[in-house]
């Protein structure tokens, strides 16, 4: 993977993703490596997502790298009106590779195609954040030990969720039975659900989160948000109806685990918190392995 | 010479040598020209619609003298033509008659549907896949990754 931007979760193949989380064990294992010294990594956040970038640059400091960069458009040359392009040109002269946040829809993809340095999409709008479905399958694997033959429950937001989108497509890579459950105004769009019907795979959808509880491997939950609503009513309605408390958890399966791309708000009663089957804080934590992972086998270190 | 060829003639004339495209659908004349960029070329470009057509009813016709299209460039216009033919003529005789071909990709032609995209806030040649799948041709934008799909077309 030396030299490969990662853009979108299809850049990699399902042989490339299975070696990121091998290399990401080893990181779990071992997480301080003096390995990436002489590297500058940038980190471009024309975006602010503190919990993104700070994942990435916890990663590049424990590889002993530099990191320079930004964390909003504000106090970057963007607010001069500097395009992407020369943005991007300039700083892949002072870094080795290329962390990036934007709030525009294939701005990374276009940022791969004009920079000499590699390029990671750490979110690109509403389109791809491949970093955390490669955090989220690592939190899978490493609770249930396998990615395949697994019921795995979505849960909220399917419609807007870039997360959801993303992983859902990942999991088609093997025999994932998909349970959908969200309000009908939220429903995973037809363009995801495609990607499972052409791969033959089972999937049911549900209005109530108390159906699925007792037959999931693993519990995705999401955000539902306000904004997403135009009637105010409508919202009302939904939000209240999929909040996860621990007494709900008593027929969940002993393997079962609660994930959660964060930030939670109030879709997890913090009751969970402490119930061994809650995985998100550690699954926020995975991340930072499979970031090291990624930046040292792009930079040719691993 | 039958009395329909005939009367085709009349109506846009025929051409020494060049090229033809026929059976253009009525609403796709003008965007065919935008597509093949026609308004540039400095040879003689003759062109009719609301034709009679046997198979279509109502047609286009477009005639380019001295010209002779590439395989590719013709093909960009299936987006909107998908049942046009290219007719070589040399002489005033057909030497070579096919239908256009959708092809895989399509670069430049079309605008990304989706506002924020990427190729809609900076100065970016749009790329699209084109997906063909259940009968309906849509294309699949190479940096955003939505999908624009046939009637939200829009040329640039």
């Amino acid at each position: 993977m030396n030299n490969r931007n990662l853009i979108s979760i299809n850049d990699f193949s399902k042989e490339e993703q299975i070696k990121i989380l091998d290399i990401a064990e080893g990181f779990e294992k071992n997480p301080s490596q003096n390995i990436l010294s002489q590297a500058v990594v940038a980190t471009l956040f024309f975006e602010p997502s503190t919990r993104t970038r700070l994942s990435f640059e916890s990663a590049a400091s424990r590889l002993g790298a530099k990191v320079i960069g930004f964390s909003s458009s504000a106090s970057s040359s963007v607010s001069k009106g500097e395009s992407l392009k020369d943005t991007i040109l300039t700083v892949s002269n002072y870094s080795d590779i290329i962390v990036m946040r934007h709030p525009i829809d294939g701005s990374a993809r276009y940022a791969s195609e004009v920079s000499p340095v590699p390029v990671i999409n750490a979110g690109d709008g509403s389109n791809q954040h491949p970093t955390q479905t490669l955090l989220d399958m690592y939190s899978i694997r490493k609770t249930q030990g396998r990615l395949d033959k697994l019921n795995i429950a979505f849960v909220g937001d399917l419609k807007y969720g870039r997360t959801v989108h993303s992983l859902t497509m990942a999991l088609t890579q093997y025999e994932t039975t998909f349970h959908l459950v969200s309000p009908l105004e939220l429903k995973l769009p037809s363009y995801v659900k495609r990607h499972i019907k052409q791969k033959d795979l089972e999937y049911h959808q549900y209005t109530d989160l108390m159906e699925v509880i007792p037959k999931a491997d693993i519990i995705y939950m999401t955000r539902i948000q306000r904004e997403r609503f135009s009637d105010p009513m409508e919202y009302e309605k939904v939000k209240n109806a999929y909040n996860l408390d621990n007494a709900m958890l008593a027929n969940a399966k002993d393997n079962m685990r609660v994930l959660h791309p964060l930030p939670r708000v109030n879709e997890i009663s913090e009751d969970v918190d402490t119930n061994p089957k809650a995985y998100y804080f550690q699954q926020a934590l995975n991340g930072v392995y499979v970031r090291q992972a990624l930046l040292a086998s792009i930079l040719g270190v691993k | 010479m039958n009395n329909k060829e005939t009367i085709k003639e009349m109506q846009v004339s025929a051409i020494e040598n060049g090229s033809v495209i026929d059976h253009i659908p009525v609403q796709g004349v003008f965007q065919v020209i935008k597509i093949l960029n026609l308004d540039q070329i400095e040879d003689m470009v003759l062109f009719g619609n609301n034709l009679p057509s046997g198979k279509y009813g109502k047609k286009g016709i477009i005639k380019v003298r001295n010209k002779f299209f590439k395989r590719e460039d013709i093909n960009k216009i299936a987006l909107v033509a998908p049942s046009a033919t290219l007719i070589v003529i040399k002489d005033y005789k057909v030497v070579d008659k096919t239908v256009v071909e959708i092809p895989d990709r399509v670069e430049k032609i079309v605008k990304c549907f989706n506002p924020n995209c990427i190729t809609n806030n900076e100065r970016i040649t749009t790329k699209f896949d084109v997906i063909k799948d259940e009968d309906a041709l849509k294309l699949r934008c190479h940096y955003c990754e939505k999908t624009t799909s046939k009637e939200n077309l829009v040329f640039f």
